[in-house]
């Protein structure tokens, strides 16, 4: 069996993703190959140093692939997919996972899974588990190969580097006509706010409602002296700037101590902050999924929580 | 400039889900639903992009149930038509897999120069309807998009990558986007202005594509296992304000 993986990479290093689409590969006994796309052949040569753990690797080389682009992307996957013939093709659930896996699967004529956080082999049907529902459901599908998955980025641990640099066998790809390009990579500015560095964070979700009592939530950040973050739909609302969003398209934190009201723990929420050491969730929701990873949670009204919370920590000090 | 907004609803989250006895689906029988939060996004940047350029603005759904409320929803947010796309009010489950011909036939009818969706919906396993209808359509795709603004041929926006880093990418129209945040938060619609659309007619159109072939016979739900997580911690608002200050201080963190 053999697993074709879209390897993504920025400022020259491979993502952290790509290496444990290699691990979730290996895990079900198949061959890792990955598809490198990028400027040239050197860069791609650079890149495929980084994954000892693969097999193998494809390289497409072509100015338009110095950056992501979505069209020149797809093409490649598409192109690669129709050559080699992979029993499974392998993205990240990145921005160009979401791109590229439901837009190949339909290229290609393979069925493909989404949200996938875990895979199993039984005979010639592979058992993809799938977080849906924001989290509140699994989804467990039962895939005839060949097929496609997008992968949650930390359901599996990466493989170390366990060998040589794979070969690497390069691809053309007819790239001529492409309908889009990347004019501008754009990197948050500097607001004072840094989010990735707090050793605190008092992260506030959707339940906010608004900003008319987002001072209870600034309250208790300042009580704690912890940051003050927002899950998407904070942000998304504009109640909070976007330098204060945790998750998928905000900041990966790691903090001492994350602590968390009205965020029900969508598994892009889950991805910016399941690594911090001590994780503690108010919800009003019982079936939130958050009190599946945090360490210690409480089913109550975060408005009732916030003053009192604000009102223990003032008093303690 | 014709812009095409795909709406879809989704179960509201906040509620308790439950899966119906087969496993194929959630119980759906006391489910809210609502507008999935990432359409939302999408009909408030096409409205947007209404005011900028004076495009029109066409909403489509492909609804079993409370379609037509949804697309009134549509009109008094500011777009100038709506479609229904006729599945059968037996077919409550409905993949993005499954819907995505539907909605390729309506847009190579409607010819819009821009597909506007939500980047993705989360009740189903494929989820991301804009790069499916990007490739049955063969028009450039780009989904995690903030930030849409309409030039001579051409769409510029933004994609979203994680650290907060993003690209600008010019795309030929037509094209088909799968929206993550307008450039302005959506807005809010007075109930007077939906009291005067109840008695507007939403025009429907019965597909002649069929159903896009997936994994729904394939696929099981079920509730995740969370015994291992949290320790929960009980009483009021009070108690648990007390205890978590305790932890606070147990581990040196106040």
């Amino acid at each position: 069996m053999r697993c074709l993986i879209f390897v993504e990479h920025s400022d020259g290093t491979v993502s952290e993703s790509a290496l444990e689409l290699g691990a979730m590969a290996k895990s079900i006994g198949a061959e890792a190959v990955g598809l490198i796309c990028a400027a040239d052949p050197g860069a791609v040569n650079a890149l495929a140093g980084q994954l000892g753990s693969f097999d193998a690797v494809i390289g497409v080389a072509d100015d338009s692939l110095a950056t992501y682009n979505p069209d020149a992307a797809a093409r490649a996957l598409t192109a690669a997919t129709e050559a080699h013939k992979p029993d499974l093709v392998m993205t990240s659930y990145s921005a160009a996972g979401v791109d590229l896996a439901p837009n190949v699967a339909i290229r290609t004529g393979r069925q493909m899974v989404g949200y996938v956080s875990g895979l199993e082999l039984d005979g010639d049907t592979l058992n993809a588990m799938s977080t849906v529902y924001s989290g509140k459901l699994v989804a467990r599908t039962g895939m005839d190969l060949p097929g496609i998955v997008a992968v949650m980025p930390g359901a599996v641990k990466a493989d170390g580097l366990s060998g040589g640099a794979p070969a690497v066998e390069m691809m053309d790809v007819d790239l001529s006509g492409l309908r889009m390009r990347v004019t501008e990579t754009l990197v948050p500015e500097n607001t004072g706010v840094n989010l990735a560095d707090a050793e605190k964070i008092f992260c506030v979700g959707r339940a906010l409602g608004g900003t008319e009592k987002i001072e209870l939530a600034e309250n208790v950040a300042a009580a704690l002296g912890a940051e003050l973050a927002g899950s998407r739909p904070v942000i998304d609302a504009g109640w909070m700037p976007k330098v204060r969003q945790v998750g998928k398209s905000g900041t990966k934190v790691k903090p001492r101590l994350y602590l968390m009201a009205g965020v029900s723990g969508a598994p892009e929420h889950l991805e910016g902050m399941a690594n911090s050491e001590l994780i503690i969730a108010i919800n009003s929701d019982e079936q939130a999924p958050i009190f599946g990873t945090a360490h210690y949670g409480a089913v109550c009204d975060m408005f009732e929580l916030m003053p009192a919370l604000t009102e223990r920590l003032t008093a303690g000090k | 400039m014709h812009i095409a907004a795909i709406l879809r609803l989704n179960p509201v989250l906040t509620e308790e889900l439950e899966v119906d006895e087969d496993g194929r689906d959630i119980d759906r029988e006391w489910i809210g639903l609502e507008l999935n939060p990432f359409d939302d996004q999408a009909l408030e940047q096409a409205v947007l992009l209404k005011e900028a350029t004076g495009a029109k603005v066409t909403a489509l759904a492909a609804e079993a149930e409370g379609g037509e409320r949804l697309l009134k929803t549509a009109l008094a947010r500011g777009v100038d038509e709506v479609l229904l796309i006729e599945v059968g009010e037996e077919n409550v489950q409905l993949s993005s897999r499954a819907r995505a011909p539907l909605f390729q036939e309506a847009l190579e009818g409607l010819a819009p120069d821009l597909v506007l969706t939500g980047v993705l919906s989360t009740d189903d396993i494929y989820g991301e309807l804009a790069p499916q209808l990007g490739a049955l359509l063969d028009w450039p795709q780009v989904s995690a998009v903030s930030n849409v603004a309409l030039g001579d041929g051409v769409a510029t926006l933004q994609q979203e990558y994680s650290g907060g880093i993003s690209a600008r990418i010019e795309v030929q129209l037509p094209a088909v986007v799968g929206l993550q945040a307008a450039t302005q938060p959506p807005r809010y619609v007075a109930g007077s202005k939906l009291r005067d659309l109840l008695k507007v007619e939403v025009p429907t159109v019965e597909p002649g594509a069929d159903f896009g072939a997936d994994l729904a016979d394939a696929t099981e739900l079920e509730v995740p296992d969370t015994s291992g997580g949290a320790e929960m911690l009980t009483g009021d608002a009070e108690a648990v304000a007390a205890r978590i200050h305790e932890i606070l201080v147990e581990r040196g963190l106040v």
